[in-house]
């Protein structure tokens, strides 16, 4: 396993080289195969994109759904351009509902004030960081994410869980496997789509195409990594509703 | 070769013989067959051999995942080294503690416990201090603004009135830290549970079942700092301890027919597979697919806070199978291959602490050398090694001293430490 992931990070390196493009997708985006597709699909997704031709995403999430608060850098951003630049015939808006230092309790208690208004097809929840740091018992953050789901899922929307960033320095500090676990059985139990976040980026760091250790105060490593998640994200999307672009192309 | 306890005890006192060796020849009728089989006054090295691993695999467990960590039993079924630990923790303590309850009274065998509880509190408070200076060196250093969020976690620093006095009352407890405040949680209870289980053993366990049920059925748990529970719940993980300690006094005796029966061990090994197949879904989500929907909600989430039931049932069917297939006379025991295991076995509490140490040191040179997968190798190998070679140490040590010194007390003080319940 190991000589493989070796042997598809010198692939990565030996296609950065050659690549040299500038406008190329960056390198050291790869991501397996099995992690950017689900066994539950995102029908409400699909039915608008190919009736309405439209999307809407709202992305409720925490402070690491951001780089720095205020531009488009974080993954919501990226994916809406991502989405914007595989489906050109599809109107995609994303939006961002920042729920800063609120466990998911927090934020399930808050729903019908941050759903006021909107309804959106799909809702990407990012979850379990604030709850792993303050150590939330596992019991009381799965009747949360149980009840945000469903709630989500009543209002009328999609639901894609996105779970925690892996971060090779946090793994002393921050004991994340319980909320993971929790995240991996609530989806299965809604069958709805689980967006790995960590597995991919733990992947990334394993492969050597990010190295999640560096200590530099720059945003560059963070703005990249971000990039990359964005455009994992909306091929998971894809993938999940079932979009074929090409057809989507040929219809119009 | 005989083991170190029994090359140690001629200079030894006898009490302090009595505290360490296992079952000392008089309460034959005690030492239970299966578990604590032997007839002679040997120590019962499978007991130190399977504390010893367990103290191996929950230090590999502590380390971010590597090739290693495929080794530990928690990727093959629902218990982990934790309960093995705990197990073993409560058989010894109230094997050693009993006698001296029989041979000195209640209130001196509860003054060595409480002794014992203040050494390993102490032992908490010093590796959360080598927490706090790792910690405390991470968040002057690494400002990656990938991590702005998770980085949050070390606030606590700004209030360290509040932080330390926190990890003193036991409820500010960093990730890894969990263990040992449940073992001094147990040892403080351990005089009224031995006393009673001296006298009414069944009653005992039964209590201690009922308190089990009654965790489940009204959410008991003990708060902690800066919000939630115990990760392990003291009022759950005690009927492991309780259990252990029924089974040091005379349990394990009365259920060897039990144990010997074809028709349980053919149970125990179709649970140890179904929850192989199960572990394995979780790992290869392509296999899901064939655990039943009703079967995944009925079991789902397998709560290890409150030791849930179907971890307990792992355990015992883990126990029941290595009781089976290694009987306490087996040759393997004495075998040069097994004797670093076996020798931290004996010392649990250092070699737990050296253990949950090594496992900070680990994550700070993966941290700083960014590790691949042959240093993560490397660590973990380093790491077991150094915790044989540091049990050796206190081996050879307890060797010297206990020849050296032929006055009672510092014999005495000496088997405390060594023999001690943990």
């Amino acid at each position: 396993m190991r000589a493989t992931a070796g042997l598809i990070a010198l692939t990565l390196l030996w296609s950065t080289v050659s690549a040299g493009a500038e406008d190329a997708p960056p390198p050291g985006c790869e991501v397996p195969a099995n992690l950017l597709t689900s066994e539950n699909t995102l029908k409400k997704v699909a039915e608008t994109v190919s009736t309405e031709r439209r999307l809407d995403i709202m992305v409720i999430g925490s402070r690491s759904a951001t780089v720095t608060t205020a531009d488009g850098s974080g993954f919501p951003g990226r994916m809406e351009a991502a989405l914007r630049d595989k489906l050109p015939t599809i109107k995609v808006s994303v939006n961002l509902e920042l729920q800063i230092k609120k466990t998911a309790g927090d934020v399930v208690s808050d729903l019908d004030h941050i759903l006021e208004g909107k309804q959106p097809t799909l809702v990407i929840w990012q979850t379990g960081t604030v709850d792993a740091m303050r150590a939330v018992d596992p019991d009381d953050f799965r009747t949360a994410v149980d009840e945000g789901v469903a709630a989500l899922q009543k209002h009328g929307a999609d639901v894609v869980l996105m779970n925690l960033q892996y971060g090779p320095r946090m793994e002393t500090m921050i004991t994340t496997a319980p909320y993971l676990d929790v995240m991996r059985v609530v989806a299965q139990q809604h069958e709805t789509p689980l967006f790995d976040r960590f597995a991919i980026m733990h992947h990334w760091n394993e492969t050597g195409q990010f190295d999640l250790f560096n200590n530099s105060r720059g945003v560059e490593l963070a703005k990249r990594v971000h990039d990359c998640l964005g455009r994992a994200l909306a091929s998971f999307v894809i993938d999940a509703a079932r979009i074929k672009p090409a057809e989507l192309r040929t219809q119009k | 070769m005989t083991s170190v306890t029994d090359q140690s005890a001629g200079g030894l006192t006898e009490s302090a013989v009595r505290e360490r060796a296992l079952p000392p020849s008089p309460p034959v009728q005690k030492a239970p067959a299966p578990v604590g089989g032997p007839t002679s006054g040997a120590r019962e090295l499978r007991l130190d051999l399977f504390r010893g691993l367990a103290l191996w695999l929950i230090f590999v467990d502590h380390l971010p995942p590597n090739l290693f960590t495929w080794l530990t039993i928690r990727n093959y079924g629902f218990s982990d080294a934790t309960e093995i630990f705990i197990f073993i923790s409560g058989y010894t303590a109230a094997f050693v503690y009993g006698r001296a309850m029989t041979d000195r009274g209640f209130v001196v065998a509860s003054a060595r416990i409480l002794k014992r509880v203040w050494q390993i509190y102490v032992a908490h408070v010093f590796l959360f201090t080598i927490f706090l200076a790792e910690i405390s060196y991470v968040a002057t250093s690494f400002e990656n603004p990938l991590y702005t969020e998770e980085m949050g976690i070390l606030d606590f620093l700004k209030q360290p009135d509040v932080t330390i006095v926190q990890a003193l009352l036991l409820k500010f407890r960093p990730v890894n830290m969990d263990v040992l405040p449940l073992y001094i949680v147990l040892m403080l209870f351990l005089p009224p549970i031995l006393w009673l289980m001296q006298r009414k053993p069944d009653l005992t366990l039964g209590l201690s079942v009922m308190l089990y049920i009654i965790t489940w059925q009204f959410d008991l748990n003990l708060p902690a700092y800066p919000n939630g529970v115990w990760f392990f719940n003291p009022f759950a993980w005690q009927l492991l301890f309780v259990f252990g300690a029924w089974c040091a006094l005379g349990g394990a005796r009365r259920m060897a027919p039990l144990l010997s029966s074809r028709i349980l061990l053919g149970i125990c090994i179709a649970y140890l597979l179904a929850a192989f197949f199960v572990t394995l879904t979780w790992h290869v989500p392509r296999l899901g697919h064939f655990v039943p929907r009703i079967i995944e909600q009925w079991m789902y989430p397998i709560n290890k806070t409150d030791l849930d039931v179907l971890r307990f049932i792992h355990f015992l069917a883990l126990a029941a199978v290595a009781v089976r297939f290694l009987p306490s006379n087996w040759p393997g025991l004495r075998s040069p291959w097994l004797k670093p295991a076996i020798l931290c076995g004996q010392h649990s509490l250092e070699i737990f602490c050296l253990g949950v140490f090594l496992a900070f040191a680990g994550h700070f040179v993966l941290a700083e050398v960014s590790g691949g997968a042959l240093i993560h190798f490397v660590v973990s190998l380093s790491g077991i090694v150094i915790m044989s070679a540091a049990a050796a140490v206190f081996s050879w040590y307890k060797q010297v001293a206990a020849k050296g010194g032929k006055d009672a007390k510092s014999a005495e003080a000496n088997a405390d430490l060594a023999g001690g319940g943990s």
